[in-house]
């Protein structure tokens, strides 16, 4: 088969057949529930309820201000018991709204399934899809109003429905287009409506066949949505990777995928778009892999948001003896967490449990100057030339050598042979270059 | 033969002249102060003064955009060059400063919140979950002010807090503005007694986190002779804070912390590197105490 791809990138070994062929199981809904008050790209929410409120499932429980933002439902029926702050998977620690579960499973009164979906209007589909609270399933949990909103001489041609999903251990993507591909295909629908794009596209990577077939056969009524097979090559998850690898075009540099007339979604949050333009039900729940060889059973859950990763690791039955690691999202691009008393927010995909690997040291050599690093980013951007500047603290020799293109893969450091952390050290600079531009800017505002 | 030299001849001709001309017409005027001044300064290129290097401040001055005392290494010698080169009053003259690190948790006292493996980068370290102590205020400890140091008086110690050599400290702010946790500040010499603790919880949390941290009990409040002293609250918890121009180094406080979280050194040689008699062989002003002399 000739499968497109893009070019650079590496084959990191998937491990996706501890948890790809099975079916999805409605997690345990605890007693106790953490939802953080920030679990999108932008400004944090603001807590709309108090301790003792009565809250209902699906309500609406804190909201933020400006455009780019999210608000936050309650998954559960029950009471605010507390709002305390709390590790968050994105490695800070967050205002958590602590709701105790009554267990009565009752609707907020805003949740009502909508008559006619069919004539909802481009401007109605994109508030409803903001109302609840939908950002971007993948892990980047970018709001998805703001993707779909019009920008001034800026048209899409193409809706890419991400289901590539190259990071290893995940299978959250894999099992929700073989369970609910009819939905994904009603949620890209609604997608291709709200921003009159011509075509939507499934991107979907060779190691998921089976959904691949599924979904191929259900699109060959759709005139206007394509299922493209992709070459098993990681990142190709990533937007511009994608992009690239689908339509063969290429984001500028600093440039969004609009610039390219593309717009890019995880199949996961098709799916909420569908349930939330026809059910009317906000994003409450996700599936969420539990995976790697320091877990008993590795399970695909249907989770509630506020879910603490020790509710679903006891659920799988616990660890299997000492672990080293537990990583919330994935392998490569997931965030080392030090407890398990944390809850699952709405870009949690996956949560790997890693037991101590053998002959691995941490130490970091020399680095030997063969340019692996430099084959292996997707972005062709020079990893080794970028991290010497970046230790040296040369921050305005890395910008200028485009190291705020840096999409922090991986790759480089997974194909490296001196075990040099690249992209630490690249992401010290990018917070270095980002506080100085703040700098700049907050400068020039007072001229 | 003849006419390749001669041709060359009338080229090199040519071009002299034009180049003579060009000299002429085109030339820069270099204020010859500037150079006085560079020359003048200690050429470490700290940036404490807020100008890029010692270049860049000579030409502020020049251009009178800079004061003439701004320079922290230089002292009051090369403040006086400076003067006279500009031909100016240089004022009265600034007390040495010097950093003080306003931590005491190293690893020994500090409660743990994970362990952190990683770049050995304080940045780094602050992004995963505020660093690798429960006090979110701690000095995170990895040394990222000892690379920031352009004269060397930062070193680690046992505990994974840095240790300041006053003796050698210019004052430059380098590490001041590099510390992402702020828990260094510029302080003048002459004062002996700092409250080593920046932690702004509630007396619980920052004694749960912390053996040495500062729980707001207020006894260095109450009996400090000056009123210099006092719990400054900022509505979640507060933090000891010392006014130090009322602070006679009595030392009642650092007695009466219950933590010993107030700490009171040992006097500090206000001149020391302009001085003969302290660990430095040297005594010229542009000396900044590199050590390769050593």
């Amino acid at each position: 088969m000739n499968m497109s791809t893009f070019k650079g990138g590496t084959h990191v070994p998937g491990y996706k057949e501890l948890t790809q062929g099975l079916a999805t199981i409605p997690a345990k809904i605890p007693n106790k529930l953490y939802i953080p008050v920030s679990q999108h790209i932008g400004a944090p929410c603001i807590p709309l309820v108090q301790i003792g409120d009565e809250v209902k499932k699906g309500q609406k429980i804190a909201e933020g201000k400006g455009f780019v933002t999210a608000p936050i439902h309650s998954s559960v029926s029950g009471k605010v018991l507390a709002i305390e702050k709390k590790q968050h998977p994105g490695g800070n620690f967050v205002n958590c709204i602590v709701i105790e579960n009554d267990g009565k499973e009752e609707w907020a009164v805003t949740v009502q399934p909508n008559s006619n979906p069919e004539e909802l209007s481009s401007e109605e589909i994109r508030k409803i899809v903001f109302e609840a609270g939908i950002v971007g399933l993948g892990g980047a949990t970018f709001p998805t109003h703001v993707k779909y909103a019009p920008v001034e001489n800026k048209q899409a041609e193409f809706i890419i429905l991400n289901g590539v999903e190259c990071e290893p251990y995940i299978t959250a993507d894999h099992r929700i287009m073989l369970e609910k591909p009819e939905r994904i295909i009603a949620g890209l629908r609604y997608k291709l409506r709200s921003t009159g794009c011509k075509k939507g596209i499934i991107a979907i990577e060779e190691n998921k066949l089976d959904a691949i077939e599924k979904l191929t056969k259900l699109c060959e009524l759709e005139e206007n949505i394509e299922v493209i097979a992709l070459k098993e090559k990681y990142p190709q998850g990533s937007e511009k990777q994608l992009i690239f690898a689908c339509t063969g075009r290429e984001v500028p540099v600093g440039g969004l995928p609009l610039d390219a007339g593309v717009i890019v979604n995880n199949v996961a949050t098709a799916v909420a778009v569908a349930d939330a333009i026809e059910l009317g039900i906000p994003l409450i729940e996700r599936i969420t892999t539990l995976s790697g060889d320091g877990i008993k059973k590795p399970a695909n859950y249907l989770v509630r948001i506020g879910t603490l990763f020790s509710d679903l690791i006891e659920e799988s039955g616990g660890f299997t003896g000492d672990i080293d690691k537990i990583i919330s999202g994935g392998l490569m691009m997931g965030k080392t967490v030090f407890t398990d008393d944390i809850p699952i927010v709405k870009g949690s995909s996956g949560i790997v449990v890693l037991k101590k690997q053998l002959g691995v040291d941490g130490k970091e050599y020399n680095c030997v100057r063969c340019a692996k690093c430099v084959d292996a980013c997707p972005m062709f951007l020079e990893p080794t030339t970028i991290v010497k500047l970046a230790k040296r603290g040369l921050w305005e020799e890395a910008e200028k050598n485009n190291i705020m293109s840096c999409i922090e893969c991986g790759s480089c450091v997974y194909v490296c042979p001196a075990s040099i952390p690249l992209v630490q050290y690249i992401r010290r600079a990018k917070l270095a270059i980002g506080a100085a531009r703040a700098k700049a800017r907050s400068n020039g505002g007072k001229k | 033969m003849i006419n390749a030299i001669i041709s060359l001849a009338v080229m090199g001709a040519i071009f002299g002249i034009i180049l003579g001309i060009a000299n002429k017409k085109f030339v820069v005027d270099i204020d010859p102060r500037v150079e006085a001044i560079t020359n003048a300064l200690p050429g470490a290129n700290c940036g404490g003064c807020g100008f890029p290097g010692c270049g860049g401040y000579a030409e502020a001055i020049v251009v009178g955009t800079a004061p003439l005392a701004a320079c922290g290494p230089g002292k009051d010698e090369v403040r006086k060059k400076i003067a006279g080169i500009m031909g100016a009053d240089v004022g009265e003259s600034k007390e040495r400063k010097v950093a003080q690190l306003m931590c005491n948790g190293g690893q020994d006292k500090a409660v743990s919140l994970y362990e952190y493996e990683g770049i050995l980068d304080c940045y780094t370290a602050k992004t995963m979950f505020g660093g690798p102590k429960v006090c979110s205020y701690s000095c995170i400890g990895l040394g990222s002010c000892i690379d920031a140091c352009p004269f060397g008086c930062i070193t680690m110690g046992d505990n994974h807090l840095p240790i300041i050599d006053y003796d050698l400290c210019v004052g430059c702010n380098k590490c001041v503005e590099y510390c992402p946790q702020s828990v260094i500040q510029l302080i003048d010499a002459s004062k002996l007694v700092h409250v080593r603790c920046s932690n702004r919880d509630k007396g619980k949390l920052a004694k749960e986190a912390c053996q040495v941290a500062c729980i707001k009990c207020k006894l260095c409040e109450k009996n400090c002779p000056e009123g210099a002293i006092a719990v400054v609250d900022n509505g979640a918890g507060g933090l000891a804070e010392i006014d130090y121009s009322k602070c006679t180094n009595c030392g009642i406080c650092v007695n009466k912390c219950p933590t010993n979280a107030i700490e009171k050194i040992m006097p500090i040689n206000i001149e020391a590197i302009n001085k003969e008699d302290t660990n430095n062989t040297q005594s010229s002003v542009a000396c900044n105490n590199c050590g390769l002399c050593k």
